[in-house]
């Protein structure tokens, strides 16, 4: 196996695990986008798509793409509930308020999972939904027939994000509102239920997210959503936090990154290279790649 | 004034002494010994989280991953007896040399990490702090000299209940007067305005920081005092929901109160520790009331008031005019 063909086999390893990132970023860039606020609660909305999946496939016996469908409706309307009761009440008081919320959120649903008798601590083995087969793409550049369907899925979900953000009505007012709130009230839009449908948006995403990390994971557990959801939040800064290709482009960035330094055999850092990527952007570009520069006014 | 603060501190010594008396006649036993000492390295922690997330209005949630740092640095100084600080000191002066290199190493590593988000507005020191706190379980994991997951064991027991309540009034002096200072008016000047702080002339950065670094200071010493107490650290004692608990404390007492904090220290440990058995049910219920307060009463269940004995006299005031309208107004005179 030559130089090349090992970077080419990790960049596909890469492009893989970032999409998944960039499905997770994309629902962080969004709402920070709206609303100003990191949703920290957003992995595990992530974790509970996976588990809501497992559920479907091991007790219903459907098959995936439904699974896919119908953890992705669980969780958006999660989002819009999570919306409603937490953050809606707060959304004129202090930040730190509705971070606390947020954080307040995700322990909550955390220990929930673990509480509940028939999820507990312990990890529990995601179904093959998929035969593994490989191909040789190239000599020695194999491409995995998991690997393939979450790229896919990752695919097709962003055009139709890309499709709705910029083709549809409540894209437009999507748009509107995190461009400014109170002038795109005063055009007629109704801001509660355009945010509402971003939570919804953004948990759907995550929860197909979850469901292809569960599948080239091969299991789950309640706490699967802290890291990836953590990195997913890196990469929306990577890529300008509030910018929609700024997320894709960060998550890829980060998952190729992340599986470069794990072919270096630093294994061990993995977790460490999303942090000092972190602390890199945030002291040379805070906005991110893609991110315009604003100042903030009084 | 002066007169006052001599009597507080009267007080205060009083109470510890007499604690420490009744430990050591055996009036109190090993357990609530144990769970004193742990009360009073609670309230330096939250004391010092407060400085953060109450008085400078910064989203700080890794103060567990200072406490590691801190506890980590300092057992491996008390346990290598040839490492930079002579032999010959040892015991509980080691201790607490132990215990201050802890802590400032714990507030180097804020300064690292403050630097670069801080500068910044916005909410990412949250998810910076978040993200250290991980980080730093995991490298502790993968540390080999430290015990990596199963843990540092055989560190001496020298967190005591007298020396771990003196250091917490210090700790508890030391940011009251902080808060006091122009430094202080300048932090509580950034938490209600940012750009109006800014506009009046203040660095907010180099404030922002200085707070940050002072509270992973006093983070870190609590975390080396929880070393020495528990005699065996392990990277999974410092996890996020620690941080959680020290967060909840603060908003309990109050964000921006000190007295709010300690009384909220003292009510956590004691229900976090007789719910132990039941883990995840009381992480549940904090986080539910986490998010029960913020909705409903965002400055935190006592606001940003301190204890004081005029604030005490104007409650019991108010509520003795409550129940037996104007005649409260002299009964009052007796509470003093």
């Amino acid at each position: 196996m030559t130089l090349g063909q090992q970077i080419l086999q990790q960049l596909i390893n890469g492009i893989s695990l970032g999409s998944v990132y960039a499905l997770i970023a994309l629902g962080y860039t969004m709402v920070y986008g709206i609303i100003r606020l990191i949703n920290f609660a957003h992995g595990e909305v992530f974790m509970i798509g996976a588990f809501v999946g497992y559920f479907i496939i091991t007790l219903f016996k459907l098959p995936f793409i439904l699974a896919l469908i119908f953890a992705m409706i669980f969780c958006a309307l999660l989002g819009i509930f999570m919306e409603r009761l937490a953050y809606k009440p707060l959304r004129d008081a202090p930040r730190i308020a509705a971070l606390m919320t947020a954080v307040g959120l995700s322990i909550f649903f955390q220990n929930l999972m673990v509480y509940l008798k028939w999820i507990g601590a312990s990890p529990k083995a995601f179904p093959r939904v998929i035969e593994i087969t490989r191909f040789e793409v190239i000599e020695n550049v194999y491409l995995t027939s998991d690997k393939i369907l979450t790229l896919g899925v990752a695919l097709v979900l962003m055009l139709a994000l890309q499709y709705v953000v910029h083709k549809t009505k409540m894209g437009k007012a999507m748009r509107a509102v995190s461009q400014d709130k109170d002038a795109a009230q005063l055009m007629g839009i109704n801001v509660d239920s355009t945010i509402s449908f971003t939570f919804a948006l953004g948990s759907a995403l995550a929860a197909a997210g979850g469901i292809l990390y569960a599948v080239s994971y091969g299991k789950i557990i309640y706490n699967m959503g802290t890291m990836p959801g953590l990195k997913a939040f890196v990469s929306a800064v990577l890529g300008g936090i509030g910018s929609i290709p700024g997320a894709v482009a960060g998550g890829m960035l980060l998952g190729i990154t992340e599986n470069a330094v794990s072919a270096a055999g630093m294994s061990m850092l993995r977790d460490a290279v999303a942090f000092a990527i972190l602390i890199l952007i945030l002291l040379i570009k805070p906005t991110g790649i893609f991110g315009k520069n604003t100042r903030e006014k009084v | 004034m002066k007169f006052r603060s001599l009597i507080k501190m009267g007080v205060v010594f009083a109470v510890g002494f007499v604690l420490h008396l009744l430990i050591k006649v055996g009036f109190i036993n090993g357990y609530y010994d144990h769970i004193l000492t742990k009360i009073c390295m609670f309230i330096i922690a939250a004391v010092s989280l407060n400085l953060i997330n109450g008085i400078c209005g910064q989203f700080s949630i890794g103060h567990a991953g200072f406490m590691a740092v801190g506890a980590y640095t300092a057992a491996i100084f008390t346990k290598n007896p040839d490492l930079f600080i002579p032999a010959a000191i040892a015991g509980m002066p080691r201790f607490f040399i132990a215990l201050a290199i802890g802590g400032s190493v714990a507030a180097f590593v804020g300064f690292l990490v403050g630097l670069p988000t801080l500068r910044l507005r916005g909410d990412y020191l949250a998810i910076t702090t978040l993200g250290f706190g991980e980080i730093i379980r995991v490298l502790l994991l993968n540390w080999k000299f430290v015990g990596g997951a199963s843990g540092y064991f055989g560190i001496k027991p020298y967190a005591n209940f007298l020396s771990v309540y003196i250091l917490a009034v210090i700790t508890v002096v030391v940011l009251s007067n902080f808060i006091a200072s122009s430094y202080g008016r300048a932090c509580i000047a950034i938490r209600e305005d940012e750009v109006a702080a800014e506009t009046m002339g203040i660095n907010t950065t180099k404030y922002k920081i200085i707070a940050f670094v002072l509270a992973a200071f006093f983070a870190g010493i609590a975390g080396g005092i929880y070393a020495h107490l528990m005699q065996a650290i392990m990277p999974r004692d410092f996890s996020f929901l620690v941080s959680i608990d020290i967060l909840l404390m603060v908003v309990l007492g109050g964000l921006g109160s000190t007295s709010g904090s300690i009384v909220a220290a003292i009510f956590l440990t004691i229900v976090t520790e007789s719910l132990r058995r039941f883990q995840s049910l009381r992480v549940i219920i904090y986080s539910l009331v986490l998010i029960f307060i913020m909705i409903f009463r965002p400055q935190g269940l006592l606001g940003n008031q301190e204890f004081s004995t005029p604030m005490l006299k104007e409650k019991i005031r108010l509520l003795f005019n409550r129940t037996k309208s104007g005649k409260g107004h002299t009964s009052t005179e007796g509470t003093e």
